[in-house]
């Protein structure tokens, strides 16, 4: 690996973890799309920015186009607090009229600057390793991955420092208020993350890949566990593995890094999808077979208890005919009768199905159940 | 069929129920009522959801807030905890501002304003009870887990403590909403249709719960549905509807003709089948009263 390699690498991979931690409490607000409205908007902040501070690597530039974030996040509500118009509406009509107005100003009077179209929407991280900090003489890294670290280190302070109100804020507003927790505060110093980790990441990874990378880990964590904090944790890490592979993926195939690393992250999700142990597809297919075919096993133990004792037991609880009794497939009755037997359900007398005790009483269990809902 | 805004000037039958009486009983001259609502005016797009309503509640009661779907009740409890800004009138919470009184104050909201399948356990959710007394930043700790655990234990739910809120009843959901207000050690407890879609063993140990926070000298209000259970379980109520109707002992408020100004003639409507505009709320009341 080249130094240069290493730098985008270190580079995507800060990008991933910082915004990990403001995606999970959007992913929980279910306000995933505003990160979309924000990420896009921030380029109108990004501009009128430099216009105001002629530079486009100054910390006030990060801050101004972060504001216009928050601005976004502002008029969203304010649209939707008219009652005319609902969320996804409102966020539908904000962002891109802020867009749309950044592009043009771009257009129209930032012709020599290095923002173009395709970098605001997919960065140009190839070209980061060569953006350095240069401090009297001293090479101190890419710039990237300054602005990336202070904003992740940001992040993890707020993180840790209000932990116990964020949460309790994304659960129960309601109780937070009613605590003295701000819960208005909260949701705002949330956006404002937000803000600054899109402006961030913006000029490294662009604007798709800050939604991706906000959105598509906590998304897949949140299948992978069921505590806030591991959450977290899967998340940056997920974040990051798709980073890193979304890197040699692009090395690979000789094309974008930032679209790599989106692809990545969406292939992560579907395969949490796909398989995460306790919620994952194939999972939840497994659960409802296993379910259909302990149903059916108890069926069979209450028919066969209906007809025990009564001279109907001779016609209906024989092996053969049972298909047509139950109005089962036969090769499902004969599948469902060979498990009822391994789980000593049920013994077969010359043809004749006849319950074992613990046939009887998974039977009897069933219907006192029923009868008791 | 009587217009509210007529109540206000004639007066009700019952001279403990009439707008701005003071209530007669428990209430004693040392001690400021517990909650004290006075000109409470809400609205909610233009519409007034509460109108002009004084509600007095002196300490040591159970009381239930009942009235018809759209009565203001929710909006009630939420302006007594400040969480509503309301267009007129003021709450004291014993004699002072919510703000200086928030730590003597437990609320329990409805149980679907939340989102069950947030990952997290019941311990955790019950800790949160705690967040009030810890303030800004400082995270719970051994001391927030004993107190939750305690609070778990009274509802008969120490059991769960580890268990995802995802996987619990809604008896239990309720359960653990209640062990979150005991775990606040506060003296006044509001409560949103704690009963709410809950089985019967669930709602005896509730109301047993609530019985127990009386005995000890708490404050406990709670919105209501079943009409039926109002004497039985509380001792003081609040009738509801836009306006007060009345407020007071059960015994003297909880009258045939103040449900019937509270349900918008709903005793008219049975009987002669007119007043197609209250038809609605017959049928939701009814509906009430019927739910388990």
């Amino acid at each position: 690996m080249t130094s240069a390699q290493i730098d985008i690498q270190l580079i995507a991979a800060a990008t991933a973890a910082a915004c990990a931690i403001p995606g999970v409490f959007l992913v929980l607000r279910r306000m995933a799309m505003m990160s979309d409205a924000i990420s896009h908007s921030i380029l109108l902040g990004i501009v009128l920015a430099y216009f105001v501070v002629d530079s486009t690597s100054s910390p006030f530039l990060i801050a101004g186009a972060a504001l216009v974030g928050l601005l976004t996040v502002v008029l969203v509500e304010a649209l939707q607090r008219t009652g005319l118009v609902k969320e996804d509406a409102a966020i539908g009509l904000v962002f891109p009229l802020l867009f749309s107005v950044g592009v043009i100003l771009i257009a129209r009077f930032a012709d020599n600057v290095h923002l173009d179209i395709d970098s605001v929407l997919l960065g140009e991280l190839a070209f980061a390793p060569f953006d350095r900090v240069i401090v009297s003489g001293w090479d101190l890294g890419p710039r990237g991955l300054w602005i990336m670290g202070a904003i992740l280190a940001i992040n993890l302070s707020l993180l840790l420092l209000f932990f116990k109100e964020l949460k309790l804020a994304t659960f129960d507003a309601g109780l937070a208020a009613s605590l003295g927790l701000a819960p208005v505060a909260v949701h705002y110093g949330l956006m404002s993350s937000v803000s600054l980790t899109a402006v961030g990441a913006f000029d490294a990874v662009g604007s798709i890949l800050v939604v991706a990378l906000m959105i598509g880990p906590p998304a897949a964590a949140y299948l992978l566990t069921d505590r806030l904090t591991t959450m977290i944790w899967l998340s940056m890490l997920l974040g990051v593995v798709s980073a890193i592979a979304g890197y040699w993926l692009a090395h690979w195939l000789d094309a974008s890094i930032a679209g790599a690393m989106a692809t990545m992250v969406g292939v992560t999700f579907l395969t949490t999808l796909v398989f995460s142990p306790s919620r994952g597809l194939v999972a939840s297919l497994a659960r409802r077979r296993q379910q259909k075919l302990d149903f059916a096993q108890t069926m069979l133990a209450i028919h066969l208890l209906n007809h025990e004792g009564t001279p109907l037991a001779e016609l209906e609880n024989r092996v053969a005919g049972l298909d047509a009794h139950l109005h089962w497939d036969a090769t499902f009755t004969a599948d469902i009768v060979a498990r009822a037997r391994r789980h000593d359900l049920v013994l077969e007398n010359e043809g004749l199905l006849v319950l074992t005790p613990a046939g009887r009483t998974r039977a009897q269990s069933a219907l006192v159940h029923q009868a008791a809902r | 069929m009587v217009k509210r805004s007529d109540m206000s000037d004639t007066g009700l039958p019952t001279p403990d129920s009439g707008p701005r009486t003071p209530d007669s009983g428990l209430r004693t001259s040392d001690s400021p009522p517990a909650i004290d609502v006075a000109d409470m005016t809400a609205v909610y797009h233009e519409q007034p959801v509460l109108w002009d309503v004084d509600v007095t509640v002196p300490a040591g009661v159970l009381m239930a807030i009942v009235g018809p779907n759209g009565a203001g009740k929710t909006t009630l409890i939420k302006c007594m905890l400040g969480l509503i800004h309301p267009v007129a009138g003021r709450v004291l919470i014993q004699g002072q501002p919510y703000k200086e009184r928030r730590s003597a104050v437990a609320y329990v909201p409805q149980r679907g304003s939340v989102d069950w399948d947030f990952p997290t356990n019941v311990l955790d959710v019950v800790e949160m009870g705690r967040y009030g007394s810890l303030g800004w930043i400082r995270r719970p700790g051994r001391k927030e887990r004993e107190k939750a655990l305690e609070s778990l234990e009274k509802v008969g739910m120490a059991a769960f403590a580890n268990r995802q809120i995802s996987q619990l009843s809604g008896g239990q959901q309720q359960r653990v909403f209640l062990a979150r207000a005991l775990a606040q050690d506060a003296e006044i407890y509001l409560m949103d249709e704690p009963f709410q879609g809950v089985d019967a063993t669930t709602e005896r140990a509730i109301i047993e719960i609530l019985r127990e926070l009386r005995a000890t000298g708490k404050t406990v209000v709670a919105v209501h549905h079943d009409l039926q259970t109002v004497p039985e379980y509380f001792d003081w109520v609040t009738l509801l509807n836009v306006r007060k109707i009345a407020s007071g002992p059960v015994e003297d408020v909880f009258t045939e003709e103040n449900l019937r100004l509270t349900y918008g003639g709903l005793v008219a409507v049975l009987r002669n089948g007119n007043g197609a505009d209250h038809n609605h709320a017959a049928a939701h009341s009814l509906q009430m009263e019927a739910a388990p």
